[in-house]
């Protein structure tokens, strides 16, 4: 997924082989990662394709099904995974993702720990930021839920960057093996409040901290806790608006028809009083916001440790 | 927590440069005055100077101390000076002020205070007479609330606000920050937008997401927003892959916000500049390699005086330059040694032919583009070609049509899918116990952005 991994990482000589982790794009909203694999074919509405079609065409390629149908089939990223991975938990999006790894001013070679992994979509994005040289801790007290995210970064060849621990962070705070050595903690937890001072512990001076609330009520007592220890304590919300763009077409009015200047197609069109009006279509490429988007997913508190 | 006092110098090595926790004689800085009030860029040295109201202090005693710590204004008998102060004692007290509002909240309110600026009986003059026995600026606002007449009278929450009015006149204090590119983007935003193209910090971290910017990475940049773009990039490359600043004509776009971060040689290495002529040329004809050696002149050239000329804006008293509107007026360095102030002039070494061969070959990762001078559907058209099968691309304006017109191209064209306009939305809040809300002031727009995947043109 990275192109730390020289040999997978995009490129014109690169091309799709068996084994490669893509993302079959249907469209905008429908996507789906697939492991190709000689023998197996995908199905879906637009009917059969062979992975062995796939093999030897380059990422980025438009390919067919048996009945004509087509997909494009794309290499993955960190922003196509989290619109893809199977959902085990709420996860985070992209504007709260990137927002939390520049707040948190992660870069190459940071020590980050998180909890809980939930489905990994924020740690896949934190593992791109820590790259070649960082590392990214995360634990989830969820056995199981741990296991699936360790299989994902398997899967999509994050693994050498990405430690997946099972421990209630809550109860019994990050492990004291990473006392002072923390650049950096992500917090997304029920009750965060109680995992603070821990995170204090792990941090080092002027290290920062996020944590991920959807409630109000659990902002206002992460915040009181924070003042201990912490300083620079900031509360966003970060929401996305997007656009729909399309080309539309109006008509205008000429009254006395002697506009001669028009040289759009026009239609003389004869009025009721017998007099003559041109009308003229003209095309525009318009944008407005689109009418649904996603209202609140939490909010992001930051702080800085003393 | 940790105790942040300790000064000892400690020499930069290339970890450091990143991720470095404590400063160097050298080094870049970002001077917050007063709680953002003021925003200053400086480089410290022995000689720098910051200008706060009508004195000037030395940045001496910032250099080996650890980013964020607190400095307060205070006078002594050598002069105005930089202390350091414990964090702890500073922000201790507010707490417990906020603790005892709680309480008596609801006793107080401001029925009873009259506007006739008679409320406090000390002047100016006494005011002055204590500084000159050597009182310090937390005595002074002391002293004024000793002999405010309706300072107890005040709800808590309005003390508070008396106090922090005070302590910014007579006790200012300077808080040293990373300058890094939230820092930097945040400082810029708030103080000089037009300089960035109103590119707001969550916007930019979108930009940097949605075109998958990570370590080893060849990403290409048009930058015109005065290289926030190209530093930010190369920040999160991290001194692997390359960030290749691409322009339009001889002379490339400037860079000088690039010089703020603390970059080592390491990652200034991965900067490199290269006209767009160059990458789109299919093959080098003799005569190009003899226009390429013109370019290249002009560039270095022009690099010089881009190296010359920001060192000026960090020394000198000029207020036109880019950095000095942020910061500079205040420092006053001239003595810093012309090698150190040359280091960070490295980044931006024009593109050598190998390296552009080899993106020719492999193509870019990914592209950024932040152009707002600039057609965005005929950058992008020539552009694209340049990526990768499947690269990922944003593209920032500040206005919509551009951005519409642009993604309504790449459809028809079959050049690109999953493209998506999108408007970051960025609101603060204000938490404090039973006073929560979001911040009555909001930058309500921070820029559009564009993003898709390249798709191969071959197939069909």
């Amino acid at each position: 997924m990275l192109a730390n991994d020289l040999e997978k990482r995009i490129s014109f000589k690169r091309s799709i082989s068996n084994g490669d982790l893509v993302i079959v794009y249907e469209k905008h909203d429908s996507m789906k990662a697939v492991t190709v694999s000689e023998g197996s074919v995908l199905q879906n509405r637009f009917g059969v394709f062979k992975h062995s079609d796939w093999i030897g065409n380059p990422f980025g390629s438009k390919v067919f099904s048996n009945k004509g149908g087509f997909v494009y089939l794309l290499a993955p990223t960190p922003e196509l995974w989290t619109l893809v991975l199977s959902h085990r938990t709420q996860i985070l999006y992209i504007a709260d993702i990137s927002f939390v790894i520049m707040y948190l001013e992660i870069v190459p070679g940071c020590l980050v720990l998180e909890s809980g992994t939930g489905s990994g979509s924020l740690t896949t994005s934190l593992a791109r930021a820590v790259a070649p040289t960082g590392h990214v801790y995360t634990f989830d007290f969820h056995d199981q839920r741990a296991g699936s995210a360790r299989d994902d970064f398997e899967r999509t060849g994050l693994s050498s960057l990405i430690s997946v621990g099972v421990r209630d962070i809550q109860g019994e705070g990050f492990p004291d093996e990473f006392t002072g050595l923390a650049d950096s903690v992500f917090l997304d937890l029920p009750q965060p409040w109680l995992a603070i001072p821990s995170v204090a512990k792990m941090l080092k001076q002027d290290g920062t901290l996020c944590s991920f609330s959807p409630c109000i009520e659990q902002v206002q007592r992460s915040c009181e806790t924070l003042q201990t220890c912490f300083t620079d304590i900031r509360t966003f919300e970060v929401l996305l608006r997007t656009y729909e763009v399309r080309e539309e077409k109006m008509g205008t009015f000429h009254g006395d028809g002697n506009d001669s200047n028009v040289s759009l197609p026009c239609k003389r069109r004869q009025c009721s009083d017998g007099s003559y009006v041109v009308s003229t279509t003209i095309s525009s490429v318009m944008a407005r916001p689109c009418g649904e988007a996603r209202g609140h997913t939490g909010y992001l508190t930051f702080a800085r440790l003393k | 927590m940790s105790s942040s006092t300790t000064s000892e110098n400690n020499a930069p090595s290339s970890n450091d440069m990143m991720n470095g926790r404590k400063t160097w004689e050298g080094c870049s800085v970002l001077l917050d005055i007063n709680d953002g009030d003021r925003l200053v860029f400086a480089r410290l040295s022995n000689a720098a100077k910051l200008k706060i109201g009508n004195k000037n202090y030395s940045l001496q005693p910032l250099i080996g101390c650890a980013f964020g710590s607190v400095f307060q204004a205070e006078s002594g008998p050598q002069g105005p000076f930089l202390s350091h102060s414990l964090p702890s004692s500073l922000q201790g007290d507010n707490t417990e002020e906020i603790k005892d509002g709680q309480v008596n909240v609801v006793s107080r309110d401001n029925r009873a205070l009259i506007d006739n600026n008679t409320a406090q009986s000390l002047t100016g003059d006494d005011i002055e007479a204590m500084r000159r026995q050597g009182a310090r600026g937390n005595e002074i606002i002391e002293a004024l609330i000793a002999n405010s007449a309706t300072f107890e009278t005040k709800t808590s929450f309005s003390q508070e606000k008396y106090r922090l009015k005070k302590q910014k006149k007579y006790a200012p204090k300077v808080l040293m920050r990373r300058p890094v590119a939230r820092s930097i983007c945040e400082a810029y935003f708030k103080k000089y937008p037009t300089k960035i193209g109103f590119l707001r910090v969550d916007t930019l971290s979108l930009l940097l997401s949605m075109a998958n910017v990570s370590s080893n990475s060849d990403v290409l940049v048009v930058d015109m927003v005065g290289g926030l773009i190209t530093g930010a990039v190369a920040e999160r490359l991290g001194g692997t892959g390359f960030v290749c600043n691409s322009y339009l004509g001889k002379s490339p776009y400037s860079m000088d916000i690039v010089r703020i971060f603390n970059f080592s040689d390491e990652i200034c290495k991965r900067i490199l500049r290269s006209p767009i002529s160059n990458l789109l040329s299919q093959k080098e004809s003799p005569e190009q390699i003899l226009q390429d050696a013109n370019v290249c002149n002009v560039e270095s050239q022009s690099n010089d005086q881009m190296g010359a000329s920001v060192s000026m804006e960090e020394i000198c008293n000029s207020s036109e330059n880019v950095i000095s509107d942020l910061g500079a007026e205040n420092t006053d360095n001239t003595n810093i040694p012309a090698k150190r102030v040359c280091k960070a002039a490295k980044a931006g070494e024009k593109a050598p032919q190998e390296i552009i061969d080899s993106w020719k070959e492999n193509g870019f990762s990914s592209l950024i583009i932040a152009a707002p001078e600039m057609d965005t559907w005929a950058l992008v058209k020539d552009l694209l070609p340049l990526l990768s099968n499947s690269a990922p691309f944003a593209i920032y304006h500040q206005y919509l049509q551009p951005l519409a017109t642009c993604m309504h191209n790449l459809q028809l064209e079959k050049m690109a899918i999953g493209l998506q306009i999108s408007e970051p939305w960025l609101r603060e809040y204000q938490v404090l116990p039973s006073r929560t809300h979001p911040c009555m002031q909001m930058s309500a727009f921070g820029g559009y952005i564009l993003t898709g995947t390249k798709i191969c043109s071959s197939s069909s």
